[in-house]
């Protein structure tokens, strides 16, 4: 049953022998430690579990290991390169776009996400990609506000 | 300390603070004089159990300051994202005259820091910062007068900046607060205790403040409690039964021990399966085979209403004065409305979790909980053990709302561990979540009143039915009233489903009532809701309130409804005076209702960091969104239908509106009063009479949902 999984996690290429089934969060959480990536709702819905797979934000909890065979994989503990923070998640600090912080590695993966592939978006382009992530603190307007500030600062930076 | 600031209800009587005293002295064998031991945490471990159960007199149980200058603040406070880890190290550096960076906050660990009732109810800062605020103040004053005999000084001939003291005439002469302490405990203290400092003295005090966790929370290294790390940890998921009013008859797990490197625990009616991958935990727990009793209780999320209506319980008549039958008679027009609420969800994006290692007869617990020494409490009572062989930790907590004051699920995995005999990690699955809850109360309430001809509430009769009191005030000024409260009797309760403190208990149902009420009041009256309630209102601080929300708002007067989609509620809720007003778009032919704008102004007393204030009130007035348009628990008796966020519906980006602006009024001479829960008891008010305004659409019931928009809009003659 088991098979060898191969894939670029944060930068690394890596190795896994491990039932290709498994559910792509626990993976991450248990076997790599990458534990920033949340259980929310366990079906998609919230995206408190969501990471970039080859640049598109994706819920792990909806995805096998075997997924992410030969493909590259981004959690929030790899968003970082050489120290310093990315424009996104220094926009959520600079914004104050957080409280008790457990949605916001999601958050942010989501907005890198749409950052990527629309680097200037609309309020309304950020809340439409946004939409699907739940935060019960309330948030929301700081992490509107976050995202349309980091995407001017984006292009500086070489992206994950 | 200033006498005035201690809440009433948490002043020890003298008679036992001079036991207390002594018996702490007794133990520790010092007396007045100077001395230095070595801190260990365990010390305060050994302390008499009734002493420990009250906020720490003793300064030292606050803070400890390392020979580097660091002060580590360990205080028995949780963060779940309202930011005490950013407001209590500004008013510790101001008492002390340290540098706000020189402070480390240890927090919820029932070992290593201070006791603590729970995280809750707004209290950290109007409330438990005075105790910190002393503490800080007398541990300052012991250090000037040690520096001050190593100076051979004067103490008043001194200055601290900064952490350091030094002589005011001739500043090099100067000595550290780390240099005195070296990290030990401080052996004195002060017969006559300072006094805290006037606000005017604040450096950090009153200026905003970015969290201070954010760089933890935007990488992924904050720590919630499934994230620790632990060799050997094992998943346990837990069998749970279709309803709460049922009971086990009978149950097989002989599929579930078959399976490989599945282990079976039961204590009783607690049976979980136990694997090292969840996903094999919850496959194991598919195959059990359990048989409960019926469920007799037929009350559903329609019925619950009438059910409250009818229910049986004790009745207690408050703020009685004047005559309801005389206000009656005063009056030109009498309005009568009955509202309903459903049950809310707290929801925190964070489920219960908790972890669980033995160690002998010691087990220590991280738990996603508000109370870490309440779960401390509970697990040593449950379990026969000593207070002292139990230790709780909650590391970050992914959102609180007043769930987490409950904390079952540290109790279960403390069990479940102990006949494992390894480390386990019981994280609830949204589903659990959601039936395990202990909702917000559902609520039935009804209101009579009198209008005079001059715009003036004669009467006021005011009833809620098994549902918290808070917020059932009736803050205007009325001559004749009468606020009868129905509550259950004990073992008998009405409410179907567990309920409890939810962000501001009682308080967002009884606002929605009151304030729907007096908008309907208004709009018979043919007055502007505004102005009707500042022609009722005598509370000078409510008044200021709202003056400063309409000025903000540039808010003209029209009767309602005018079209506009404008409404306003406000209230009183732990100590602070709060008004929001809102303007909304209703779409009538879809019902959908779309927030544009929103203003919240209060009088929270002295602000702390009105940075995190002002974000509380825009999370308030979001989260508060959710419950008065979209979130209704649905249940049949006690089988909690709604399971996960595909059925329970939390406000989403698209509602944010545009802006949300909030005025805190500048009172830093008072008190600091909460800022947790304010302003979220308005939104239900404050988006039906919006509602309102906009179509003629009055609800009486929440969520306002776009079928009952749509129902309640006038039909065109």
């Amino acid at each position: 049953m088991e098979k060898l999984i191969r894939f670029n996690l944060n930068g690394k290429e890596t190795e896994i022998t491990m039932d290709p089934t498994r559910s792509l969060l626990w993976v991450l959480r248990d076997q790599f430690g990458l534990t920033g990536t949340k259980y929310g709702c366990g079906i998609g819905v919230c995206g408190a579990c969501t990471i970039l797979l080859d640049k598109q934000a994706i819920r792990s909890c909806t995805y096998q290991v075997s997924d992410v065979m030969d493909r590259r994989v981004v959690t929030i503990e790899g968003l970082a390169s050489n120290g310093e923070l990315h424009p996104v998640q220094k926009a959520f600090m600079d914004k104050d776009a957080l409280q008790c912080g457990y949605c916001t590695p999601g958050m942010i993966m989501n907005a890198t996400g749409l950052l990527l592939s629309n680097p200037e978006p609309t309020r309304q382009e950020v809340i439409d990609a946004m939409e699907d992530n739940l935060c019960r603190c309330g948030a929301h307007i700081r992490i509107i506000e976050a995202i349309q500030s980091a995407g001017k600062e984006m292009k500086k930076v070489k992206q994950p | 300390m200033k006498k005035s600031n201690l809440n009433p209800k948490l002043a020890t009587t003298k008679n036992r603070l001079d036991l207390k005293r002594r018996d702490f002295f007794t133990l520790l064998g010092g007396g007045i004089a100077v001395y230095l031991s070595s801190r260990n945490p365990t010390e305060l471990l050994a302390l008499p159990l009734v002493q420990r159960r009250e906020v720490p007199k003793d300064f030292n149980a606050f803070l400890t300051i390392q020979e580097d200058g660091t002060v580590i603040c360990h205080v028995g406070k949780i963060e779940m994202g309202q930011g005490p880890i950013t407001s209590l190290p500004q008013q510790v550096a101001d008492e002390l005259d340290v540098h706000i960076d020189s402070i480390k906050m240890l927090m919820g660990d029932t070992a290593l820091c201070s006791y603590d009732a729970g995280t809750w109810g707004s209290l950290t800062t109007r409330e438990y910062s005075h105790y910190l605020r002393a503490a800080c103040a007398e541990a300052r004053a012991v250090l000037v007068q040690l520096a001050a005999e190593y100076l051979n000084i004067k103490a008043s001939n001194t200055k601290v900046k900064d952490g350091v003291v030094f002589d005011a005439t001739n500043p090099e002469n100067r000595i550290s607060y780390g240099w005195l302490t070296k990290g030990e405990r401080i052996d004195r203290q002060m017969e006559e205790k300072p006094e805290p400092k006037d606000h005017t003295e604040f450096h950090y005090v009153g200026q905003s403040r970015l969290h201070a966790d954010a760089k933890l929370k935007v990488t992924g290294q904050a720590v919630y409690t499934a994230d620790v790390p632990m060799p050997g940890r094992v998943y346990a998921k837990v069998l749970r039964p279709p309803s709460h009013h049922v009971n086990l008859l009978s149950v097989d797990y002989s599929e579930a021990e078959k399976m490989d490197g599945i282990e079976v625990v039961r204590d009783g009616d607690l049976i979980a399966v136990l694997h090292e991958l969840p996903e094999r935990a919850e496959q194991a727990l598919a195959t059990i085979k359990a048989e409960y009793s019926e469920d007799e209780n037929k009350v559903d999320h329609h019925s619950i209403f009438e059910h409250l209506l009818n229910g049986e319980g004790n009745t207690r008549e408050r703020e009685k004065e004047g005559d309801l039958e005389q206000g009656e008679e005063l009056a030109d027009i009498i309005v009568e409305s009955e509202f309903h609420d459903g049950y809310k969800a707290h929801a925190p994006i964070e489920p219960h979790t908790a972890m669980a290692l033995w160690d002998g007869e010691k087990v220590t617990v991280w738990a996603s909980a508000q109370s870490p020494f309440g779960a401390q409490d509970q697990i040593a009572q449950e379990l026969g053990m000593a207070l002292e062989n139990v230790r709780v930790i909650s590391p970050f907590v992914g959102g609180g709302f007043g769930g987490k004051i409950y904390h079952p699920q540290a109790l279960e995995v403390v069990k479940i561990a102990k006949l494992a005999q390894k480390p386990v990690l019981l994280a609830y699955t949204r589903e659990e979540e959601f039936f395990m809850d202990f909702f917000r109360s559902a609520a039935t309430i009804q209101i009579r009143s009198g209008i005079t001809k001059e715009g003036l509430i004669s009467m006021w009769d005011y009833k809620h039915y098994f549902m918290e009191a808070r917020g059932s005030d009736t803050i205007y000024n009325v001559p004749n009233k009468l606020t009868t409260s129905f509550s259950a009797k004990r073992g008998s309760p009405v409410q179907p489903l567990p309920t409890g403190a939810w962000r501001a208990p009682g308080a967002n149902s009884n606002t929605f009532a009151r304030e729907s009420h007096i908008d309907r009041m208004a709009a018979k009256a043919g007055m502007d809701p505004v102005e009707f309630r500042l022609r009722n209102l005598a509370d000078e601080k409510m008044i200021a309130v709202i003056e400063a929300l309409r000025d903000k708002f540039a808010y003209t007067p029209a009767i309602g409804p005018s079209g506009r989609g404008i409404g306003m509620a406000c209230g009183t809720d732990a100590g602070t005076w709060v008004a929001v007003m809102i303007e909304v778009q209703v779409n009538t032919e879809t019902g959908h209702v779309q927030p544009l704008r929103a203003v919240v102004s209060q009088d929270m007393g002295m602000c702390v960091n009105p940075q995190g204030s002002i974000i509380q009130a825009e999370g308030c007035v979001t989260m508060g969104m959710g419950y008065a348009l979209s979130e209704d628990i649905e249940f049949k008796g006690g089988d909690v239908i709604s399971s996960n966020f595909d059925n329970y519906q939390l406000p989403l980006f698209s509602w944010t509106p545009e802006t949300i602006d909030t005025v805190i009024l500048d009172r830093q001479d008072q008190p600091p009063q909460g800022g947790g829960e304010p302003a979220i008891i308005c939104m239900g008010g404050a988006l039906a009479n919006a509602i309102f305004d906009a179509c003629g659409a009055r609800l009486y019931q929440m969520p306002m949902t776009p079928e009952r928009v749509l129902a309640g809009i006038p039909k065109a003659d």
